[in-house]
């Protein structure tokens, strides 16, 4: 197959395909950036959502944790946390993840270990509102069920 | 050796084995506390230990590159480097950043290491393989300057080869995309759109131009095939990787809130992706077979075919497992994603480091004929100690990936998440097994360095 091509075809094929490949890469960059507040529901990040993905770095929960499917695979997927542990209820929601982030870490004997971040509940509440809005984004229909 | 500067990749070679030890040692830890949730807490918590693994690989296989570069440049330009000294310094100031942030990783609360380091300034910890503090983001960018400087200056007075120029590309794309590094926008799905310019085109386009060049770079010199053919393959592997690598980037944009459009153009591009891997595989092969000459260090030769197969089928055969957008709706964010992981890393950026290591050190130790045959021998059987190790363990993490999509995500029947990973604890305790047979084979691997030449 490889005697047919020259040298010349080859690095014409890199220079063309390549530029080419890389143009409309760009292209749809800059569709993507115009589309991505609307799917993401920009409107609605508030302040608390933003500082509760500083917290959410801040704390290197991604370490850990998948969230909308990426990050580390030891604990629980977080994108649909908020339905899966509050029901799709704020109140319900923000209750439970006081409760939550105060019990860690869980004694269970060689039960893999969530850290204590000691944080406020004012802080709480952001990395609340942050996963709550993040559950909201349009994901092409992903998780595919409640599981994560 | 035909040139004195070439020497300086010495110590580059060296740090990269060290770091690799250190890298897998975390990997071992990481696999006992998968299963032993008290194992090691809450002294170092299951992040921290995994930001020590990937951050070692990360910089493991910058200064392979370096090494690997600085070895090759002055004999393809055919000029000493420009700044040997240079080469030196950047070496120390890598090094002491490198250090300095994993003993920050360990013995600083990751929290308290963001106030630390300026975080609050310019935000751009915590995200998955960019933990780096801004310090030390900021030292990689000067250290890959300086490499790109010392590179591109000794190419600029040499002699200019396919191999120079595929590099030097590779080598700027580098230094271009890790620059999105420090672009954190507040909304986390711009955040994780442009997080994947990094680590997406770094390894599946700019690094893949640096692999490929320093593939062909062993190929011409044991196999003294002549160069034309060399070009004419490495320009067509390229090829290959700019057109389906750089679009590839969509295999990423699924299911994260990027547009449906992705969905098709990802699931087809990067069903390309292979293409290139397997051409890697056919120019090794093809090239072993006519070669020219019988160079003494066989272990060369068998390195440059074991990472050509390896790659193609950690990145080319697991990687195209899930790429298709349908599928990878079930296992997006699974282990299989970790198997996948762990072997295309190690097939092509580890192994192509082995490459140009079990090439160049011998010759950089005295020995222009490669290692004695029991070293060589003793280097072969850590070969595929490692091989079969990384081998079992990418199957043992893929048959989890299996079951955990089982229980979690397909039929009636759901269990959660942690129910669903004790059940596959058996499957993890294989995974630590093969993980160790890897560790020992790298320490049977250094114990050949160690092997006395037979006097002649
Ligand atoms: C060292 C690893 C680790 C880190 C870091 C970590 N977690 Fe967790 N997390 C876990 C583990 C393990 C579980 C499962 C615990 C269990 O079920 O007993 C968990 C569970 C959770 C859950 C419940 C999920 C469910 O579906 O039941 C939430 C919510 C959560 N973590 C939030 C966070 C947030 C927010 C952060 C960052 C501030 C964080 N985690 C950081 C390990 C971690
Ligand atoms: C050279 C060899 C290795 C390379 C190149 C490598 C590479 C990687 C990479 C890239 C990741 C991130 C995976 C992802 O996000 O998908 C990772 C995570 C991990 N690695 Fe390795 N690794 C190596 C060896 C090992 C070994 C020997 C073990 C243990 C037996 C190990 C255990 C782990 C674990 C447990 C994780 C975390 C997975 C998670 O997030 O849950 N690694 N490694
Ligand atoms: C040497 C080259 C490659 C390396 C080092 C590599 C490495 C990785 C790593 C570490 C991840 C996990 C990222 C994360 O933590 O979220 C990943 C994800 C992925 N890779 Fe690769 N990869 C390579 C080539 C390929 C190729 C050629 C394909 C396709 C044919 C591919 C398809 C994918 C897909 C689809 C994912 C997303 C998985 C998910 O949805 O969770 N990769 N790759
Ligand atoms: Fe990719």
């Amino acid at each position: 197959m490889t005697e047919r091509i020259t040298k010349s075809m080859a690095k014409n094929i890199y220079y063309g395909g390549g530029i080419f490949a890389l143009m409309i890469f760009i292209a749809l960059t800059f569709d993507t950036v115009q589309q991505i507040p609307e799917r993401s529901n920009e409107v609605d990040m508030t302040p608390s959502v933003v500082a509760g993905k500083k917290l959410w770095e801040d704390n290197n929960c991604v370490g850990c944790h998948t969230l909308i499917g990426e990050g580390a695979y030891y604990a629980p997927e977080l994108m649909n946390v908020f339905q899966r542990r509050g029901g799709s209820d704020e109140a319900v929601f923000k209750a439970y993840m006081k409760g939550w982030m105060a019990v860690q870490p869980i004694e269970i004997p060689n039960r893999r270990k969530m850290p204590q971040f000691n944080l406020t509940d004012n802080q709480v509440d952001n990395l609340s509102d942050f996963l709550i809005w993040t559950s909201k984004v349009d994901a092409n229909e992903w998780p595919p069920t409640i599981e994560g | 050796m035909k040139y004195s500067s070439q020497m300086v990749a010495k110590p580059y070679f060296i740090f990269a084995l060290i770091l690799l030890a250190g890298e897998i040692l975390f990997g071992l830890l990481m696999a006992i506390q998968y299963v032993y949730g008290d194992f090691l807490f809450p002294l170092i918590p299951f992040n921290v230990l995994r930001m020590v693994h990937t951050n070692l690989l990360i910089v493991l296989i910058l200064f392979g590159f370096m090494g690997a570069t600085y070895y090759l440049i002055p004999e393809e330009t055919e000029s000493e480097l420009w700044s040997p000294k240079l080469a030196i310094v950047t070496f120390w100031v890598f090094l002491v950043a490198g250090v300095t942030t994993i003993l920050g990783y360990l013995f600083v609360p990751y929290a308290h290491l963001t106030e630390l380091t300026f975080n609050n300034l310019l935000p751009t910890m915590g995200r998955e393989f960019l933990e780096q503090p801004l310090p030390t983001k900021v030292g990689i960018v000067l250290v890959v300057l300086s490499y790109l400087l010392n590179t591109g200056m000794t190419i600029l007075k040499g002699r200019r080869t396919v191999i120079t120029t595929v590099l030097m590309t590779g080598l700027i794309g580098l230094a271009f995309f890790f620059l999105f590094a420090f672009y954190v926008p507040d909304n986390l799905i711009m955040d994780k759109f442009f997080w994947w310019f990094t680590v997406h085109l770094w390894v599946e386009a700019t690094w893949e131009l640096i692999m490929g060049a320093i593939l062909a770079f062993v190929l011409i010199k044991v196999t003294g095939v002549d160069r034309e053919h060399i070009d004419k393959w490495l320009y067509l592997i390229i090829a290959m990787t700019m057109v389906s690598g750089i679009l590839g980037t969509g295999h990423h944009f699924f299911y994260m809130g990027a547009p449906e459009y992705w969905l098709w153009i990802g699931s087809i591009s990067s069903a390309v992706e292979p293409l290139p891997f397997l051409l890697m595989v056919l120019f090794a092969f093809t090239m072993s077979r006519e070669r020219k000459i019988q160079h003494d260090n066989e272990m060369a030769l068998t390195w440059a075919k074991g990472t050509a197969v390896m790659a193609f089928i950690g990145a080319g055969v697991w990687g195209f497992f899930h790429t298709l957008a349908p599928v990878n709706m079930f296992t997006h964010g699974t282990q299989l994603t970790a198997a996948h992981g762990h072997l295309s890393f190690y097939g092509a950026y580890i192994m192509i480091i082995f490459t140009i290591i079990s090439y160049a050190m011998p010759i950089l130790r005295g020995r222009p004929h490669g290692n004695c045959a029991k070293a060589q021998k003793v280097e072969l059987t850590s070969f595929w100690m490692m091989n079969i190790g990384m081998m079992g363990l990418t199957l043992a993490l893929s048959a989890a990936g299996i079951v955990q999509i089982l229980d979690q995500r397909v039929g009636t029947e759901l269990i959660g998440f942690m129910e669903s990973q004790e059940s596959i604890a058996g499957i993890y305790m294989v995974r630590g097994g093969f993980g160790l047979l890897v560790f020992i084979g790298l320490m049977t691997y250094f114990s050949s360095f160690f092997i006395k030449e037979e006097a002649k």
